[in-house]
């Protein structure tokens, strides 16, 4: 089986780690993630005024070339998905936009394809007893708190991935990999997004909450499917170390990493080492 | 030749502002039949029905037209004066230049609006030639009602139907009448302990010799019409046998398994042979089957050999019997809708986050806690309780867009309950207005503010999530403009009524209409209030839109009242306007069949002497038949006619346009 792949511009740059560990679970799973022959990037960010049309050709001209390739289109980053996802339904629905959209970047494209987050292909298309079925080095022991962050689900009318407000999707493949999922309040917040660039006091609150609230809940390890996410939890850590007296610094990785490794897949492919927080002492100190 | 009289109002200036009614009069004078017109101000008004009725007499007319306002007005009043004067009612009609002219054509000039109404009358004219005279139906009454549904509403139309010396037949789904009025603890804005004012209501309508209790039954089909209901009614088998029961207790006392109580909200368990509550009526248990090990397993049958009475029967089965009644109260009551849709309050996770029917439970004396207010976690007394309102409620994305009305009121109660009951303790509440319209409501919501120290917060929240012990509860105040975290102890939903999920399912097996929420409409918002659209079947309480318990009450006497009246004679009258099958054209297709919104419409045999079946055709119940016309636009041999609108009727109107 092949899937379409869109990495997306970060996943090709700052975040290659999630894309490596990804492509080699996708093998050990049976599949592969083949990428777009053409792509550019999504934008980064769906347009948050409905007259801002230009917003919208970007991430249509991926969905245009996406259709070439076949009728649906996998992408890992949350706000990939988001971008993506959403432009989808407003090109599928709103037919004047739509007109307007495709005479500007001289494509057709009329909404068809079925833009689809990694989480899906693994729930739908392989299904987690697959997955549990595949782990060879089950990571029991490993306390995990899944980390939606806020793009992955809402707004829940256009993405419906999971509910919005008690979502699971996350944690039944942690548990299907072997972790012990920890459930925490925040996994569903926002952790500052883009304010990282000028306001980085706003995410150093934001992030922080969803530190305490982890690692409150007894998270070892915080995993995302976010590159953003994960930068800006990582970025917290020296404030919260500062703040909290005893505190150990959080591995924060992509879902990707964890799951290649219990999958069994070479190191190399998982990008560990590029992590601020090493988390492979976590993994050795629980003997996995 | 007919001699026909036509009057045009003015309708003050309602209608004389755009239309010149002088003219109108005088241009109809040249039709022929027309042998009187006037224009006068106020047709409606006593002298102006005393003109009309003398112009009929002196004139010797045998119809007239009235060009008026809508007939939905004053077609009634217009018909009563033609009778009065000597001609048949349904000689008389109404050509509307008012609604659908004067009002909508602003010219001044009259221009527009006189040459409308010329029109527009000179069509009646033409119909009314065509017009026979029709005589009203009269349908014998069967003068016994049945009530659907046991709550408080139910109860109160049972036995005000009941006082007015008519037999009633109460059906209730659970094993006790009561409805949710039983599960309160006092109610606003007097603060009377529900059950003591219910109960006494509940034993009324077991001990009144004109009322049948069937409880743990379902109405499963009706069929008839007004006066002349057939009722079909399942009773799900209890394993009691209700003659022998004494309602001693000692099976329930003995019974060694147990189950969560719907009457407690599942704060409680009940045994599996169980009376929903200590008054319940009637006072016998009922097992619950599916639950039960002797019924699924064959194993256990305690209950039956410590039954005094020997009155427990696992072998009993569903018992179906027939009623016939001549009108029905629909009172099936409300639910609430499910708390787990709203994930950000963490109901079904959070351990101490309830619902406001929960909490009232607790507050309860005769509740799981002896009205203790302990939360579910660990029975410890809160010192604090978050009251959320508006959960669902007026809540488009989602919920419902509805104010359920009584949420403000009984939030406020619950404040206050919890003071009484925890005199240290601090209630917050959440809200986005305070809606308590109504006598001495909002002094009750002052009284907890000020008295009862309940901190008002105007606004929505966000999120409620644990943390080290407490349930963190982040919302808005929009007074003060700034964000709120509040550690509580506790956390109440009020929580939107919605309603009952089997609502469609009865609403069809009634033939009544309901809206895109499942409640069902009455025939008109303010002066059919208690009526629906099948003659016959009228609705009280909540199960036609959220309010409380006096509301209920109101209903319940108004349904009551006008069943009393429809049983004042042995037969009523209807009005004639019925369709009416041609057998000689009707090649039985079933197409009016179909299309009949009122299932008003028979398939019927037709056989000739020796009783061999010739052929079918369709045949109109008048008792039914509403007179909507559907069959008669349906029908494709046109076989179908419907009187007073005859077809005749129609293109003798459509032609003079």
């Amino acid at each position: 089986m092949k899937i379409p792949y869109y990495p997306g511009c970060t996943l090709s740059t700052t975040a290659k780690p999630f894309d490596t560990s990804a492509r080699a679970a996708a093998v050990a799973l049976g599949f592969e993630m083949e990428e777009l022959k053409q792509w550019n990037c999504c934008g980064a960010g769906f347009p948050l005024t409905p007259d801002n049309i230009i917003g919208l050709t970007a991430p249509t001209k991926v969905l245009a070339n996406a259709r070439k390739e076949g009728d649906t289109v996998t992408t890992l980053c949350s706000v990939c998905y988001n971008v993506l996802k959403r432009t989808n339904k407003v090109v599928r629905d709103d037919k004047e936009k739509r007109r307007i959209i495709t005479d500007f970047i001289e494509e057709e494209y009329d909404g068809s394809l079925d833009v689809l987050h990694f989480f899906e292909v693994l729930r739908d298309k392989v299904g987690f007893d697959k997955v549990k079925a595949a782990v060879k080095r089950p990571l029991t022991g490993i306390k995990a708190g899944a980390y939606y962050g806020c793009m992955l689900l809402r707004p829940f009318e256009d993405m419906g991935i999971d509910n919005c407000e008690a979502p699971t999707v996350f944690e039944d493949l942690l548990e299907a990999i072997g972790c012990e999922p920890v459930d925490f309040p925040d996994k569903i917040e926002c952790c500052g997004a883009h304010m990282a660039m000028g306001r980085e006091d706003i995410v150093e609150k934001l992030s922080g909450n969803v530190m305490q609230s982890a690692v409150g809940r007894g998270a070892e390890v915080i995993v995302t499917s976010c590159p953003l996410c994960q930068y800006n939890l990582e970025k917290s850590q020296p404030a919260m170390a500062a703040g909290t007296a005893g505190y150990r610094p959080v591995p924060i990785v992509y879902f990707t990493q964890l799951l290649g490794y219990a999958l069994g897949q070479d190191e190399t492919t998982l990008g560990f080492e590029s992590n601020a927080m090493d988390v492979r002492p976590l993994l050795k100190e629980k003997g996995v | 030749m007919p001699r026909i009289g036509v009057f045009v109002c003015q309708c003050g200036n309602n209608i004389e502002s755009t239309v010149e009614t002088k003219e109108v009069a005088e241009e109809m004078e040249k039709l022929p039949g027309v042998v009187y017109t006037c224009s006068y101000k106020f047709m409606c008004s006593s002298p102006g029905q005393d003109m009309f009725k003398k112009a009929i007499e002196e004139n010797n007319l045998d119809g007239v037209v009235v060009s008026a306002c809508s007939p939905h007005m004053h077609e009634k009043t217009f018909r009563k004066a033609s009778e009065k004067a000597g001609i048949n009612p349904y000689k008389c009609e109404i050509a509307n230049i008012r609604e659908q002219c004067s009002w909508v054509h602003p010219d001044k000039t009259k221009a527009v609006g006189t040459a409308k109404s010329v029109d527009l009358t000179r069509m009646v004219i033409e119909r009314l030639k065509k017009n026979r005279p029709l005589k009203t139906i009269n349908i014998p009454v069967n003068k016994r009602a049945l009530v659907i549904g046991g709550g408080i509403a139910g109860i109160q139309a049972a036995l005000d139907i009941a006082e007015g010396g008519r037999e009633v037949i109460l059906v209730e789904r659970e094993p006790s009448i009561g409805g949710n009025m039983a599960k309160l603890s006092e109610t606003f804005p007097t603060m009377d302990c529900s059950q003591c004012i219910l109960t006494p209501k509940m034993v009324e309508a077991e001990l009144h010799d004109n009322i049948k209790i069937y409880t743990y039954s379902e109405v499963e089909k009706v069929d008839g019409y007004i006066g002349n209901f057939s009722v079909r009614i399942r009773r799900k088998a209890k394993y009691v046998d209700e003659e022998k029961c004494t309602g001693c207790g000692a099976c329930w006392e003995k019974c060694p398994f147990k189950s969560d109580s719907e009457f407690e909200m599942g704060l409680n368990k009940r045994k599996v042979i169980y009376t929903p509550f200590p008054q319940a009526v009637p006072n016998v248990p009922v097992i619950d089957a599916p639950n039960c090990p002797k019924i699924q397993k064959d194993k256990c049958g305690l209950c039956a050999k410590v039954c005094g009475p020997q009155c427990i029967d696992f072998e009993q089965e569903d018992k179906i019997l027939t009623e016939e009644v001549g009108a029905i109260v629909v009172a099936t009551g409300y639910q609430l809708m499910p708390n787990e849709r709203f994930g950000e309050y963490g109901y079904g996770r959070i351990k101490d986050v309830i619902s406001g029917m929960q909490f009232e439970r607790l507050a309860s004396a005769s509740g799981p806690t002896g009205g203790k207010i302990q939360r579910p976690s660990d029975g410890k007394e809160p010192g604090s309780v978050v009251f959320i309102q508006c959960v669902g409620s007026r809540d488009e994305a989602k919920g419902v867009s509805y104010c359920s009305k009584v949420c403000c009121m009984y939030t406020a109660k619950h404040t206050m309950l919890y003071r009484h009951k925890v005199h240290d303790g601090q209630a917050y509440v959440f809200y986005m207005d305070i809606r308590s319209g109504g006598k001495r409501y909002e002094e009750f919501v002052r009284r907890a503010i000020e008295h009862d120290d309940a901190m008002y917060l105007r606004g929505r929240v966000s999120r409620v999530y644990e943390r080290d012990g407490k349930i963190i509860v982040q919302g808005a105040d929009t007074l003060s403009a700034s964000q709120v975290e509040i550690e509580a102890d506790m956390v109440v939903l009020a929580t939107a009524i919605v309603s009952r999920t089997s609502a469609a399912t009865v609403a069809k097996t009634l033939g009544i209409a309901y809206d895109k929420h499942g409640f069902y409409n009455e025939y008109h918002p303010k002066m059919k209030p208690v009526e629906t659209v099948t003659a016959g079947i009228f609705l009280a309480g909540t199960c036609m839109g959220p309010m409380d318990i006096p509301e209920s009450v109101m209903m319940g006497s108004a349904s009551a009242s006008k069943i009393l009246a429809l049983f004042s004679s042995d037969e009523m009258a209807r009005e004639p306007i019925t369709a009416h099958v041609n057998a000689m054209t009707c090649n039985a297709c079933w197409d009016c069949v179909t299309a009949c919104p009122y299932t008003a419409i028979d398939k019927e045999e037709v056989k000739d002497r020796k009783g061999n079946t010739v052929r079918w055709q369709a045949q109109v119940n008048p008792g039914l038949c509403q007179g909507c016309g559907v069959c008669v636009a349906a029908c494709r041999s046109k076989a179908v006619d419907l009187a007073g609108y005859t077809d005749e009727q129609v293109y003798a109107a459509i032609n003079a346009f």
